[in-house]
């Protein structure tokens, strides 16, 4: 069995949506070194790193090799993880692995993204087959208003239902210096915003931003020297399972990947009732609606009772599981970074170190990626050493 | 570091053009001949890592096209974007973290995009892209740095890809197998001077697996588990004139790491075989001095000593290498592949006598900027 | 392959995935390609540690992993470390091969240039001096210096 693993430091650039200023190679050389202030360690402390992005955002091949003069990777084993929307928390899992195997003692996580370089639309639908899909049915908006239009037509959920959620999370990121929107939005603001594809509006859904962000992970014995309270890692599960969208349209069905992943890391962490035992969550909600559906899948609520469990209070800061006290991908999503924000911000959660978005004594933490074709990752983090 | 071993291994014949099967297949098939091959069901894995790379593939996610033809419905899945021999070393630390089986799987079509304009893509975007550099300028250059520097002929090269390319004639799976002279890889055609079309490796399709298993899975598969003694990888500086390109400091770092991991101290003595990563000729030797088989500067003499022909001292690339088929990223997993292959002595006619530890070996980046050294062994 | 594909051509189907791209240059390059436009003049940086001058400039330096602030300007001529001349092409050269390729040292700089020499290609040595010829009309690109030539 591999060894206990916790995150011991945690790094972000401040999130916009143009760095003019620096090239990616700069921009991970902030997230890497704030990350290595946070743990107190220099880059000779660091034994091996691991770093995703999605290659066609900034169209470089081979970013860990590109990146060496600001990853900290020269004369080091560097290696690059990239899954797309999932990558930033593939990456964090791929780093634990690299802890947990006993070769490697100290390991930096990084993933960034640069989306004001590209096209994000127009790089996102290649990733559909280019025999079947690409012509047809690709882009992010579409299959998710489908599975929004899916949900609304099951349950009865409204457009003012979601907005809830991009009320709560844009709210939350008022208390987030680093986050890349800091305005209030309501929901009658998210009403009013234009229609993208039915229901969802431009104020569902997340902005595209530059940045990057790095994680400190360290081995059993060595973590307790480096912090004061490390965040364990009690679970990482990943489903990455369909190939072609057609097959990810039974939205009856619920998040099938999130379900899986969940009872995987359920299982892996010991938790049996995850509405109580889960103390806050960093959810990558990369559109409203997926703040009430998702939860379910998550097991936070039981299906078809998302819109009650949120209009109740419960996700929100104060309530039973506060949801992206950070104020979520909603606020800030830069891809490859996205999904290691929601594990850094777990971290931050569990080390107690979340400032004004702080929730009050966390024990475990749940922190998601979405992205490809559907799929989903859970990784639990605890103040308790598994 | 517990015992972990290669207890399967899979790849499909390497061919220019593959036209009747897409990447899913190509997938899927030596997936199914990897566990034929360990005699274990798909059941019996439980964590995947596909090895993809979304430039070549010309699709965003494109580990999302193979994932299902790996295996990976409802398991633990991840993607590598980098060679196959760094793709292992992920499934390799699966396995020590506790899953029981991984399989790894690499695929590549060449036929299906271009190299220069993907290669160019390892480049700077501001400095170096607009030159036009690629990865075959790019080695030519490193070619030069070394030769001018140790006074190494375009003839010594030569023989390299005369070796390899006749070894392939021993492997079936190889795209060249030839019957070359010296004087017809000095006459082939210029590419970037001083590479030569034979001193090249050609433009391949295919795919290759591995399954790496933990103890209690190896001591049930149908064939002897091969274990994995040492493994390490390093990166170097970036920019090309950053690096004295001639000597390949992150190879040397990783050669000593792995060497330490399995008890190695005199690597010509104790190591039987050895599969490398060399798309280009001058590659072979460039290596062979960074893994501390001679001094900097003497690879070129080991093969005109015999030492790294089949029957030397240390057969190097039994298999044709990379010069015989070089299908991008699932070259360095078919490196590991023909070590496992060689300390399981059923390399068939391309057979080392006696191999019982063998060296593998893949790289990223412009001018092998970033190495993995892999030894395995046939007793844990 | 399938005994009915071998008597027909099998399909392929031609695409292109073309995004467009604007890399942000940075505030260091920035500097560095300004100076190429408006000035005729190379920068590089220094490191601050391992003394090291890097052309093109840098913002940190890679193996000491501190920031770099220090500007200097260099010569724009050199020595010519490696070079290979190319004669394949593809749609990216900016030139029609055979061309050269060099990693040339600047005078006061401590890593190669990578640049391009378009003349005298089978009078071209390493060891030989080069000079940079710039372009007349200049963007602040790496192509502002249009190639280096044998002194
Ligand atoms: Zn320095």
């Amino acid at each position: 069995m591999g060894r206990r693993v916790a995150i011991v430091g945690v790094g972000q650039t401040y999130h916009k949506s143009h760095r003019p200023d620096v090239t990616s190679r700069e921009m991970i050389r902030e997230a890497v070194t704030a990350a290595l202030a946070d743990a107190e360690l220099t880059i000779r402390d660091i034994d091996a790193i691991v770093i995703g992005n999605m290659d066609h955002f900034e169209s470089i091949n081979y970013v860990d090799t590109y990146s060496v003069e600001g990853s900290g990777g020269v004369m080091k084993p560097i290696m690059k993880v990239s899954t797309g929307g999932t990558t930033g928390a593939t990456v964090a899992i791929a780093a634990y692995y690299h802890v947990a195997s006993g070769l490697f003692d100290r390991v930096l996580a990084i993933g960034f993204e640069k989306n004001s370089e590209s096209d994000t639309t127009g790089a996102i639908i290649t990733c559909s087959d280019a025999i079947w899909d690409r012509f047809s049915y690709s882009g992010a908006i579409p299959s998710l208003a489908t599975e929004a239009t899916a949900y609304m037509e099951k349950y009865g959920a409204t457009q003012e239902d979601a907005a809830i959620i991009g009320e709560r999370d844009r709210n939350n990121a008022l208390n987030n210096p680093f986050a890349h929107l800091r305005r209030p939005l309501t929901v009658a603001d998210i009403m009013a915003s234009p229609m993208l594809a039915y229901p969802i509006k431009l104020g569902d859904i997340c902005p595209r931003s530059d940045g990057a962000c790095a994680c400190v992970l360290a081995a059993d014995g060595v973590a307790q020297k480096i912090a004061r309270k490390p965040a364990w890692f009690k679970a990482a599960a990943v489903r990455h399972t369909y190939t072609w969208f057609g097959d990810s349209t039974d939205y009856n069905k619920g998040l099938v990947s999130m379900q899986r992943a969940s009872k995987d890391a359920y299982q892996q962490a010991g938790i049996t009732k995850p509405a109580e035992e889960i103390d806050v969550a960093e959810l990558y909600l990369p559109y409203t609606w997926a703040g009430l559906k998702w939860i379910e899948d998550i097991g936070f609520c039981g299906p078809g009772e998302g819109v009650r469990f949120v209009r109740d209070g419960n996700t929100h800061m104060g309530g039973k599981i506060p949801v992206n006290p950070s104020g979520g991908v909603i606020s800030t999503n830069c891809i490859g970074a996205t999904a290691m924000l929601r594990v850094a911000e777990a971290a931050i959660q569990v080390m107690g170190r979340g400032g004004k978005r702080q929730v009050p004594d966390v024990k475990n933490a749940l922190a998601t990626g979405f992205g490809g074709c559907f799929w989903s990752d859970v990784v639990i983090l605890s103040t308790e050493r598994p | 570091m517990d015992n972990a071993a290669i207890v399967g291994v899979a790849q499909t014949k390497y061919e220019r053009r593959k036209k009747d099967q897409i990447l899913a297949d190509l997938v899927f098939d030596v997936t199914r001949a990897a566990l034929d091959d360990a005699g274990l069901a798909i059941g019996d894995i439980d964590s995947v890592v596909t090895v993809s790379n979304d430039f070549f593939d010309g699709r965003t996610i494109s580990g999302m096209a193979v994932g299902d033809a790996a295996g990976g419905e409802d398991k633990n899945i991840s993607t590598v974007s980098g060679d196959g021999a760094f793709g292992a070393f992920y499934g390799l630390m699966r396995v020590l973290s506790g899953y029981k089986a991984t399989i790894v799987v690499a695929h590549y079509k060449g036929s299906e995009g271009s190299v220069p304009i993907t290669t160019n893509g390892m480049f700077d975007p501001i400095f170096h892209r607009h030159l036009g550099i690629d990865a075959i300028s790019a080695a030519a250059l490193q070619a030069d740095a070394y030769m001018a520097r140790f006074g190494i002929r375009e003839e010594d090269v030569a023989q390299v890809s005369v070796k390899n390319h006749g070894n392939a004639k021993n492997n079936p799976y190889a795209q060249l197998p030839m019957d070359i002279t010296v004087a017809d890889v000095m006459k082939s055609r210029k590419i970037a001077e001083p590479l030569k079309l034979l001193d090249c490796c050609p433009i391949s399709d295919g795919a290759a697996a591995i399954i790496i298993a933990n103890e209690e899975i190896a001591a049930r598969t149908k064939k002897k588990p091969v274990w994995v003694k040492g493994v390490a990888h390093c990166c170097e500086e970036y920019f090309l004139g950053d690096r004295r390109l001639s000597d390949p400091v992150a190879l040397q770092d990783a050669a000593r790491r792995a060497y330490a991991m399995a008890g190695i101290t005199d690597p010509m003595a104790e190591i039987d075989v050895a599969e490398v990563l060399e798309p280009f000729s001058y590659m072979e030797p460039l290596w062979l001095e960074g893994l501390g088989f001679c001094k900097p500067g003497e690879g070129a003499h080991l093969i005109e000593k015999g030492i790294t022909t089949m029957g030397g001292r240390l057969p190097v690339n039994p298999s044709g290498g990379a010069l015989s088929a070089n299908p991008i990223l699932v070259a360095g997993l078919a490196r590991l592949i023909e070590a496992t292959l060689q300390v399981r002595g059923e390399a068939g006619d391309r057979q080392v006598k006696n191999a019982a530890t063998a060296l593998a070996h893949g790289f990223n980046g412009p001018c092998g900027q970033s190495h993995c050294v892999w030894i395995m062994g046939g007793k844990k | 392959m399938a005994e009915w594909l071998k008597d027909v051509e099998p399909l392929t189907l031609k695409g292109r995935i073309a995004v467009p791209y604007s890399w942000w240059v940075g505030d260091t390059g920035s500097r560095f390609l300004m100076s190429l436009r408006d000035d005729r003049k190379i920068l590089g940086t220094k490191c601050p540690s391992c003394g090291t001058v890097f052309v093109p400039p840098r913002k940190n330096c890679g193996r000491c992993f501190v920031d770099i602030e220090e500007w200097v300007e260099v010569a724009a001529e050199g020595v010519i470390e490696a070079h290979t001349i190319v004669h394949y092409a593809y749609p990216v050269q900016p030139v029609k091969p055979p061309f050269a390729y060099a990693l040339i040292k600047l005078d006061g700089t401590d890593v190669g240039f990578l640049h391009l020499i378009k003349k005298d290609l089978d009078k071209i040595k390493n060891g030989l001096r080069v000079k940079a010829k710039f372009k007349e009309e200049r963007t602040g690109s790496i192509l502002d210096i249009d190639s280096f030539e044998l002194i």
